[in-house]
C-alpha cells in the first residue's frame, strides 16, 4: 500500500488547511457579515437571489395585471417599461446566474471532497460585489429606473433617449455583477482543477460539477465582452464619445453584436447548471445510474462552444447578408443535436429504473417536458424566414421562459427540494411540495403556452398596452391568471422552506440515498466538510460507501464493490 | 406505449395543422412561410410526444411499489448504438430543414422584374409611421402619408429608414419584419395578394409610445390605388368650407392621424397617456399656437413631458387645409 502511494500521484492528499492560530468564534450577524466558509457564502448566495426573484416575480405579475384587460390604463407607460427592464435584468443577472453560484458554492467543494473553494477570501468578495450590484440597481427606483429593456439597445438608451441615471445604475449593476461572476468563475476552476478527491479523475466527476466547470469557463470567456461593450456605452452617455453614433461614424449595430456575444452564451451560463442539477437529481430517484455520463458530459461542453457562435441569431431582423444568416442558422441548430442528447439520456435513465416520487423527481420530470418545447421552439425561432414573423413578438417570451422559467427555475426547484436536508438537517414537507409543483406546473403552463398564440396573432413584446381585436384580451387573460397560479405555486414552496428549516423532521446525513459525497458528510455539514476524505472509485462514491458498510457490517446480501469499479471509470 | 405514443402524435400533428396560426394569408411570402412553420410543426409534433410519452410511461411503469423501497435498478451505464442513433437521426432531420429554409429563403429574397416593383420609402420616428411615394409611382410630386395604400398583386419594395432610435416595420399578415437602424437604409418586399386593411405594428421597443406605434396598410385594387394617388393631391377640405366643415374633417383627421393614441381629448372619447391631456393644455389657447404645437412640438413642451417624444413631421404629413381643418378641430373641441 505505501508503494502504491508513492507511485501513483493521485493518491497523494490533497493540501489540507491548517489552524495558525485560533480565532474566537464570532457571533450571529458579524459572523454572516465577515465567513469566508463556502457553506455559509452558498446560504448568502442562495438566500439573496431568492428574495430578487421574488421581486422579478411581483414585478412580472404587476405587468401580467396591466396586460389583463385591452387598453388598460392602470399602469402608465413610463412605469410598465421601468417594470420589464428591472424584471429582465433582475431575473437574468441577480437571480439565475448568481443563484446557479449559489448551488456551486454549497455544493461544488462537498461534491469533490474538498474542504472549501480555493480562494475563500475571493468566494467572499463575489458574494458582496453581487449584493452591492442588485443594491445600486434597485437604488434607480428612488430617482429614474431605467426604461429601454434588459437588452439596453442604443440609441435608445444613450443621453438623448434615456435621461436621469437609471441606465448608468444598470451600467453599474452589469460591471458589479460581472465582476463577482468572473473572480467567482476563476476560483470554481481553481477548485475543480485542484482539489478533486483522490480517485476523483475527469471521468467520475458529478455531472453537476462538470456544468459548473463549462459555466464558470463560459463566464471567463463571455463577460469581459459585455464588461467592454457598457464601459463604451458609459462613455458616449457622458463622456462625448460616439462608439454607437451613427452620425458620427459609430454604429448602434455594434452594441447589437457585442451585448449578443455575451448575451447568448449567457443563456448557457444560466441553462447549463440546470441540465446538472437535473443529471444528478433523476439517477437518485430512478435508482439506476445516470445514462450515458459520458454523453451527458461531452454534450455540456459541445454546446458551450456551439453557444459562443450563435449570437447573430438575436439580430435576425437586422440587415445582414444572406451567407450570414444562414452561418447563424446552421450553428442554432446545431446546438439542437447535444441538447436531444442530454434530453434522450435523461429519459434513458427513468427506463426501467425504481421510480420514487419525491417532490425533486417530480420538478425534474416537469423540467424535462418543458424544456423540450423551449428546445423545440428554440429551433422555430432559429429558422429566419419563420422568425421574421416571429421575432420581437410574444411567441419569443414564451419560447424563452420555457426554457429559463420552464427549465432553469424548475430545475432550481429541483434541486431546493433535494438539496435542503443537506443545507439544514432538516427535511420539507412533501405534500406542500407536490401541492407547489402541481400548481407551478399549471400556472406555468397556463402563462406561456398561449403566448406562443398571441405572438403569432401579432402582438409584439414590450408593449403596455393592445387594442381589442381578435382574441387578444381573452388570451391575455388567460395569460394572466396563468401567472397568478404559478405565483401562488411559488408561495407555496417559500413557506414550505420557512416551516420546515425549523419545524421539519431530521434528515440524517442521507436521506435520498444518494450517488455523490456531499451526502458523507453529516446534514449540515461541520466547517471542515469532512474528517475523512473517501477514496473515489466511480462516479457514485456514495453507492460504493453504502455498499461496502453493507458488505462489511454484514446487512447486505450484495459483493463488495471493488470488481465493478475497477472495470469502471 | 407505441400504440399511445404515434395516435398522440397523430392528434397532435392534425391539431397543429387545423389551427390557423398566422394571422392571415396576405402576400405571396406569407405563404411561403407559413408552409415552412407547419413543415416545422410536423416535425417537432413527433419529437415532444416521444419525449413525453416516455417519461409518462416509465414513471408509470416503473415506480416505486411497496416492498421495493431498497431496491435499486439495473446498472445500466448506456448504449453506444442508441447513443449514435439519437445524434444522427435529429442530425439529418435538422440538415433537411436547414436546405429547406434556406430555400425558402432564397424564393422570398427573389427580386421580380425591375418594371413591375413599387418602390416605396417607410419612415419611422418616435411614435409614428410615414410613408412616402417616390415621384415615379405618383407621377407627379413625391407623397407623404401617414397610411400605407398598396395595390394588390404587385410587388413593393419597402425602403426603411428611422430618424431616431431603432424601430421595426412589421406587418403581420404579411410575415415579414425589418429594423430600421439609425444611419442605414433597410429593404425588403412583399407581394400583397388580398384585399384588405391590416395593421402596421413597430416591433422593436423605441421608447415611451412604443405600442401606440400603430397604423394601418390598405391593399387595394390597382384602379382604385390609382383613384387614391390622385385624391391625395387633391385638398381634403373643400376651398371656401363652413367653420362647421372644418371641424367635422378636422375630428376625421384627428382620428386617422392616430393623435388619440398618444393624447386624452374627451371629445374625441380618446385616452392616450403618452402626451398631454389636450382637454387640459389646449385649453383657451389660441389657433397660432396650436398650430405651432402640431407642426414644431418641441417649441414649447407642457411641463413634465420630455422633448423629442412627438414626431416633428406633421408639417409635411398634414397639408395646409388638413392642418387648418385640424387645428379648427382642437380649438373647438376644448373651447
Amino acid at each position: 500500500m505505501a508503494a502504491d502511494t508513492a507511485t501513483s500521484p493521485a493518491l497523494e492528499p490533497v493540501p489540507q488547511i491548517t489552524a495558525h492560530e485560533v480565532t474566537r468564534e464570532r457571533s450571529g450577524i458579524i459572523d454572516w457579515l465577515t465567513t469566508t466558509d463556502h457553506k455559509k457564502i452558498g446560504i448568502l448566495y442562495l438566500v439573496t437571489t431568492f428574495v430578487f426573484f421574488l421581486i422579478g416575480g411581483v414585478e412580472a405579475l404587476m405587468m401580467r395585471l396591466q396586460l389583463g384587460t385591452a387598453e388598460n390604463t392602470l399602469l402608465d407607460p413610463s412605469t410598465f417599461n421601468a417594470l420589464f427592464t428591472m424584471h429582465g435584468t433582475t431575473m437574468i443577472f441577480l437571480f439565475v446566474v448568481p443563484i446557479m453560484a449559489g448551488f456551486g458554492n454549497y455544493f461544488v467543494p462537498l461534491m469533490i471532497g474538498a474542504r472549501d473553494m480555493a480562494f475563500p477570501r475571493l468566494n467572499a468578495l463575489s458574494y458582496w460585489l453581487l449584493l452591492s450590484g442588485g443594491v445600486v440597481f434597485y437604488a434607480s427606483l428612488f430617482f429614474s429606473p431605467p426604461e429601454a429593456g434588459w437588452t439596453m439597445y442604443t440609441p435608445l438608451s444613450n443621453e438623448t433617449f434615456s435621461e436621469g441615471g437609471g441606465v448608468d445604475a444598470w451600467i453599474f449593476l452589469v460591471h458589479l455583477t460581472g465582476l463577482s461572476s468572473l473572480v467567482g468563475a476563476v476560483n470554481f476552476y481553481v477548485t475543480i482543477a485542484n482539489m478533486r478527491a483522490p480517485g476523483m479523475g475527469w471521468g467520475r466527476l458529478p455531472l453537476f460539477v462538470w456544468t459548473i466547470l463549462v459555466y464558470a469557463i463560459l463566464l471567463i470567456l463571455a463577460l469581459p465582452v459585455i464588461a467592454g461593450a457598457v464601459t463604451l456605452l458609459l462613455t458616449d452617455r457622458h463622456f462625448g464619445t460616439h462608439f454607437y453614433d451613427p452620425t458620427e461614424g459609430g454604429s448602434p449595430l455594434l452594441w447589437q453584436h457585442l451585448f449578443w456575444f455575451f448575451g447568448h452564451p449567457e443563456v448557457y451560463i444560466m441553462v447549463l447548471p440546470a441540465f446538472g442539477i437535473i443529471s444528478e437529481v433523476l439517477p437518485v430517484f430512478a435508482r439506476k445510474p445516470i445514462f450515458g455520463y459520458k454523453a451527458i458530459a461531452a454534450s455540456s461542453v459541445v454546446i458551450a462552444f456551439l453557444g459562443l457562435l450563435v449570437w447573430a441569431h438575436h439580430m435576425f431582423t437586422t440587415p445582414s447578408p444572406t451567407v450570414v444568416l444562414v452561418f447563424f442558422m446552421m450553428s442554432s441548430f446545431l446546438i439542437g443535436i447535444p441538447t436531444g442528447i442530454k434530453i434522450f439520456n435523461w429519459v434513458a435513465t427513468l427506463w426501467r429504473g425504481t421510480i420514487e416520487f419525491k417532490t425533486p423527481l417530480i420538478f425534474a420530470a416537469g423540467f424535462i417536458s418543458q424544456f423540450t418545447i423551449g428546445g423545440i421552439t428554440g429551433i422555430i425561432v432559429a429558422i429566419f424566414p419563420v422568425d421574421w414573423q416571429l421575432h420581437d413578438t410574444y411567441f419569443v417570451v414564451a419560447h424563452f421562459h420555457y426554457t429559463l422559467m420552464g427549465g432553469a427555475v424548475f430545475a432550481v426547484f429541483a434541486g431546493i427540494y433535494y438539496w435542503f436536508p443537506k443545507i439544514t438537517g432538516r427535511m420539507m414537507n412533501e405534500k406542500l411540495g407536490m401541492w407547489s409543483f402541481a400548481l407551478m406546473y399549471i400556472g406555468f403552463n397556463l402563462t406561456f403556452l398561449i403566448q406562443h398564440t398571441i405572438g403569432l396573432d401579432g402582438m409584439p413584446r414590450r408593449v403596455y398596452e393592445y387594442p381589442d381585436v381578435g382574441n387578444l384580451v381573452l388570451y391575455n387573460r388567460i395569460s394572466t391568471i396563468g401567472a397568478f397560479v404559478l405565483g401562488l405555486g411559488i408561495l407555496l414552496t417559500v413557506i414550505n422552506i420557512l416551516r420546515s428549516v425549523k419545524r421539519g423532521p431530521v434528515a440524517g446525513p442521507d436521506p435520498w440515498k444518494a450517488n455523490t459525497l456531499e451526502w458523507f458528510s453529516t446534514s449540515p455539514p461541520p466547517d471542515n466538510n469532512f474528517d475523512v476524505i473517501p477514496r473515489v472509485r466511480s462516479v457514485e462514491p456514495m453507492k460504493d460507501i453504502r455498499r461496502q458498510i453493507a458488505y462489511q457490517t454484514g446487512t447486505g446480501s450484495e459483493a463488495p464493490p471493488a470488481a465493478e469499479s475497477l472495470v469502471r471509470g | 406505449m407505441v400504440v399511445a405514443g404515434v395516435i398522440a402524435s397523430a392528434i397532435g400533428i392534425v391539431l397543429a395543422l387545423a389551427i390557423e396560426w398566422f394571422p392571415t394569408v396576405a402576400a405571396t411570402q406569407t405563404k411561403k412561410i407559413s408552409t415552412l412553420y407547419d413543415v416545422l410543426l410536423i416535425a417537432s409534433v413527433p419529437i415532444f410526444v416521444l419525449v413525453v410519452t416516455v417519461v409518462v410511461a416509465a414513471v408509470i411503469r416503473f415506480r416505486m411499489r411497496p416492498g421495493q423501497e431498497d431496491q435499486d435498478g439495473p446498472p445500466i451505464h448506456g448504449n453506444t448504438r442508441l447513443e449514435v442513433i439519437w445524434t444522427v437521426l435529429p442530425a439529418l432531420l435538422i440538415l433537411g430543414l436547414c436546405t429547406y429554409s434556406y430555400i425558402v429563403l432564397e424564393d422570398i429574397e427573389k427580386a421580380p422584374a425591375a418594371a413591375q416593383e413599387l418602390r416605396i420609402g417607410v419612415h419611422g420616428e418616435q411614435f409614428a409611421w410615414t410613408f412616402t411615394y417616390p415621384e415615379e409611382v405618383t407621377g407627379g410630386e413625391e407623397l407623404t402619408t401617414t397610411e400605407l395604400v398598396l395595390p394588390v398583386d404587385r410587388s413593393v419594395r419597402f425602403s426603411i429608414t428611422t430618424a431616431d432610435v431603432i424601430h421595426d416595420f412589421w406587418v403581420p399578415d404579411f410575415a415579414m419584419k425589418l429594423d430600421a437602424v439609425p444611419g442605414l437604409t433597410t429593404h425588403y418586399r412583399v407581394t400583397p395578394t388580398r384585399l384588405g386593411t391590416y395593421p402596421v405594428v413597430c416591433a422593436e421597443l423605441c421608447g415611451l409610445g412604443h405600442s401606440v406605434m400603430r397604423s394601418r396598410v390598405r391593399v387595394v385594387e390597382q384602379a382604385e390605388f390609382e383613384r387614391w394617388l390622385a385624391e391625395q393631391s387633391t385638398p381634403a377640405v373643400e376651398e371656401g368650407a363652413g367653420p362647421d366643415e372644418q371641424v367635422a374633417a378636422g375630428k376625421q383627421i384627428f382620428a386617422s392621424e392616430g393623435c388619440g393614441g398618444c393624447h386624452t381629448l374627451a371629445d374625441a372619447g380618446s385616452g392616450g397617456q403618452i402626451g398631454p391631456n389636450l382637454d387640459d393644455v389646449l385649453k383657451g389657447v389660441d389657433e397660432a399656437k396650436i398650430r405651432e404645437d402640431i407642426v414644431d412640438p418641441d417649441a414649447q413642451i407642457a411641463a413634465g413631458y420630455g422633448a423629442g417624444i412627438m414626431p416633428s413631421t406633421y408639417g409635411q404629413t398634414l397639408s395646409d387645409s388638413e392642418l387648418d381643418a385640424l387645428v379648427a378641430y382642437l380649438k373647438e373641441a376644448t373651447k
